[in-house]
């Protein structure tokens, strides 16, 4: 039976890596074929940069110029985890323990770390306006600020309940929509900011993106591992 | 052959690795890996092309486009673990079988 099994696995092993030789054919024929001298639409974003309301050209083009990108990109976030939570038993998100007990050394090294990770989300946040930084990678390292936290067996504040939970992961995805459609009221067109509004925009947007990619980010993550069990408090897991 | 035109041809060499796994591995973890490995392959073409504008400063669009795909990625990262999970607690297999009604 093995012998019958593993012969079609075979052949279909050999056609597979086949079809994989061809498809890197065409696209490093695919890739070659990209002008190498075409500056693109940089020149533009250069040109246009002071209307944006920031001075960095990559967050001018995420909140501005492709505005349109990064609405959607929040909603395929704000989708994703209901998604995951959907697929969750009941009450994960209410617990949330992923390590049976605060190890001391860890403990300590969180109580270290969290206040400085989350300084430097703030500072990344604000330094999106003029250098590389932003709502993404403030968000991220807020994240990992709350991974290590709940990692370090420290349990939800009494306070995070799942309710406010789900709505600072809204709130970041509702704050951007309602920037986006205000504009609609006043005859110009969805995510067209005024030019002078357009710099404390950016910042409200970026600021409550912020919170909610960091705690989509967490409750993926504790989504996401393994739970806790009895047993394994207990020292019996093997 | 120019510096840029190497990391293009290592974007489209990835791919090819990442769509090996998805294809060919029947674990999910693995596919999901091979979806990831793929998604990096078109983060480094991106970034590669960013860097043909003349100058110091690369084409920012790219960028940009990346740093959504990344989160883009990470969303869909979650969600395939949190579907695989699911798999697992209902049927307790790592794989995607062929019940009697495909067959």
């Amino acid at each position: 039976m093995p012998n019958n099994i593993e012969r079609p696995r075979r052949a279909q092993h050999i056609v597979a890596v086949g079809l994989l030789v061809a498809v890197f054919v065409l696209l490093a024929r695919a890739v070659l074929y990209i002008p190498m001298h075409d500056t693109g639409v940089a020149s533009s974003i250069q040109d246009n940069l002071q209307i944006s309301g920031v001075l960095n050209p990559v967050t001018a083009v995420l909140l501005n110029f492709r505005g349109y990108d990064t609405l959607l990109e929040i909603a395929v976030l704000v989708l994703a985890i209901i998604g995951v939570l959907s697929l969750q038993r009941e009450g994960m998100l209410a617990s949330g323990r992923l390590a049976p007990f605060a190890d001391p050394a860890l403990s300590l090294l969180t109580r270290i770390l969290v206040p400085m990770m989350i300084l430097i989300a703030g500072y990344l946040l604000w330094a999106g306006e003029k250098a590389p930084g932003g709502a993404f990678q403030a968000g991220s390292i807020l994240g990992a600020a709350g991974v290590l936290v709940t990692l370090s067996g420290h349990v939800r504040p009494g306070w995070l309940s799942p309710a406010i939970v789900k709505i600072i992961i809204a709130v970041g995805f509702v704050v951007f929509l309602v920037a986006a459609i205000i504009p609609m009221f006043f005859d110009k067109n969805l995510l067209e900011y005024p030019l002078h509004l357009a710099k404390p925009l950016i910042i409200l947007i970026e600021t409550w993106l912020t919170f909610s990619i960091g705690m989509i980010l967490v409750t993926m993550f504790i989504s996401s591992a393994a739970p806790i069990t009895d047993d394994y408090v207990r020292g019996d897991a093997t | 052959m120019t510096q840029i035109e190497i990391y293009l041809l290592a974007g489209a060499a990835m791919f090819c690795i990442g769509l090996y796994g998805l294809v060919v591995r029947p674990h999910l973890l693995h596919k999901v890996m091979g979806l990831n490995v793929m998604a990096v392959a078109v983060f480094l073409v991106l970034v590669s092309v960013a860097r043909r504008v003349p100058g110091p400063t690369p084409d920012a669009l790219p960028h940009a486009m990346v740093l959504t795909g990344i989160v883009v990625s990470v969303a869909a990262t979650a969600y395939s673990l949190a579907l695989i999970k699911r798999i697992y607690t209902e049927t307790g297999a790592v794989t995607l079988q062929e019940t009697d009604d495909d067959a």
